[in-house]
């Protein structure tokens, strides 16, 4: 099945999706990777908030390549997921304390994550790795940056308006579903396999 | 008479511009093969999605991915060629340089300090020089930008003498299958052999810029190469791990003599985007772009 989702996305159409689904995603879409992920629930435990709002929006695992242009505003040059599979340690309590609607990354996420999701109504969806100029062509508008003094580049905040983005895979579903672990066992099955056969 | 450093800085430039923007040939032919050849519909969207993205980076000059990767640089000086140390001043002005022009991500993070925001490291180090001397007028240069999702999930074991190659084999298979859907297959790989716990990733590293299907020289290396090809494919891990198409598009190994003691096996892995360029430069400043 193919959805067509728009920010703030309402927790009963992600119900709908399942593992294997294709997504694309209209609307606010904001960049976070490790750095960006620590920092802002550091900031929740001191009582204070991240300058986003994340709840019902799309998170995208993602250090952006971005230059100014002739008017000194942020233009997007390449924009591809990066691994998600490093925020794995603490993606589940940034769904649980922020809400996220979507999460767009690559290479999958493991079990807490998993959980999280189906706890909190959240998806995970891939976007083709390292096809950054294809994501790039989705994102219409930098909205904003937030961090980017502190951690560079890579590692901001980078707030987008993205329209019709992906294709996304969906890979974790709302209910506990997740591709890529099902992959996995696969390979570590092909594996052993091997292994005795050499 | 040309400025040497000048032009050495000027090539290395345009050198991690081609790396960061041009797919080597060989690395395209095989993403469109694997497209081809791939039936699920999930694995041949993912094929479709890289190749449709490669086109574009040549045809606007833009970094096909935004992992525009940590700067190495393979040089070769000659005896003859007309500066030495100078080089290496060059090939760090040239990152500096492309970091701006390309642009380039900035990936040099130093621990304390943060980003340097200009792919060099504060603290030496970064870009990283391979530097060999060899006979000879020319100075032949290779950038090597690797991505860092790819770059975490090399590995480096010392096994036991006793397992001998089966123990290599068994190690490149976990390896692989560790990697799994992680950092972008199909991949590339490179194995090392032999030398100490350093150089054995070294000589994985170096195996990554032998051109795809081109096989070591020596048959009892090439046999092995092939073997772990089809092998590793065995793994279906599938274009961008979803269990469909080309897992390994192929692999490179590289054997040095090794400690009596010792077995060290490296295993270095690219992610589909095998990106490199090279060049050589002779005493007089003219220079020859490697076929790519």
């Amino acid at each position: 099945m193919e959805y067509h989702l728009n920010t703030p996305i309402p927790p009963e159409e992600l119900k709908k999706i399942k593992i294997g689904d294709i997504v694309y995603i209209t609307g606010t879409v904001v960049t976070a990777r490790d750095e960006a992920h620590l920092k802002a629930l550091e900031l929740h435990k001191e009582g204070k908030q991240p300058p986003v709002d994340f709840q019902g929006i799309g998170l995208f695992h993602c250090g952006p390549v971005m230059k100014k242009n002739e008017q000194g505003e942020w233009i997007v040059v390449a924009a591809g997921p990066t691994t998600s599979a490093r925020m794995e340690i603490f993606q589940d309590e940034f769904i649980k304390t922020f809400r996220p609607g979507l999460i767009i990354g690559k290479g999958g996420m493991g079990e807490r994550t998993t959980k999280a999701c189906k706890e909190e109504t959240c998806i995970y969806g891939y976007f083709t790795g390292g096809a950054a100029l294809l994501a790039a062509d989705k994102i219409k508008k930098v909205k904003d940056v937030f961090w980017f003094e502190e951690f560079g580049m890579p590692e901001s905040l980078w707030v987008f308006e993205v329209e019709e983005f992906g294709p996304l895979t969906v890979t974790i579903d709302a209910h506990g579903g997740n591709l890529t672990e099902e992959s996995i066992r696969k390979i570590e099955a092909n594996r052993d396999k091997i292994i005795q056969g050499l | 008479m040309k400025d040497i450093a000048q032009v050495v800085e000027d090539t290395a430039a345009k050198l991690l511009k081609i790396a960061a923007t041009i797919l080597p040939s060989e690395v395209k032919e095989a993403l469109i093969t694997g497209e081809k050849e791939t039936e699920g519909s999930l694995g041949k969207s993912q094929l479709i999605a890289i190749n449709e993205n490669v086109g574009l980076a040549e045809k606007f000059s833009k970094p096909m991915c935004q992992d525009t990767g940590l700067v190495s640089f393979f040089v070769k000086i000659g005896d003859k060629f007309p500066i030495r140390s100078e080089v290496k001043t060059a090939l760090i002005k040239a990152t500096k340089r492309a970091t701006e022009d390309v642009p380039l991500r900035p990936n040099a993070v130093d621990m304390f300090e943060g980003n340097t925001k200009n792919n060099v490291g504060i603290r030496g180090f970064v870009p990283w020089f391979y530097f060999d001397l060899v006979e000879g007028e020319d100075c032949e240069i290779i950038a090597l930008p690797k991505g860092g999702g790819s770059s975490n999930v090399g590995k480096m074991k010392m096994i036991p003498p006793g397992k001998g190659i089966k123990g290599v084999k068994e190690f490149v298979v976990e390896a692989l299958a560790a990697a799994g859907p992680l950092a972008c297959p199909p991949y590339a790989v490179g194995v090392g052999v032999g030398g100490g716990e350093d150089m054995c990733m070294n000589l994985a590293k170096k195996a990554l810029l032998r051109p795809l299907f081109e096989y070591h020289e020596d048959s009892k290396i090439s046999e092995i190469e092939k073997e772990l090809l089809t092998t590793l494919n065995k793994l279906e891990i599938g274009a961008m791990g979803l269990g469909e198409g080309p897992s390994v598009l192929d692999v490179h190994m590289e054997f040095a003599a090794r400690h009596p003691a010792s077995l060290p096996v490296g295993v270095v892995i690219s992610c589909w985007a095998l990106r490199h360029a090279g060049a050589t430069i002779d005493e007089e400043g003219n220079v020859e772009w490697h076929p790519h």
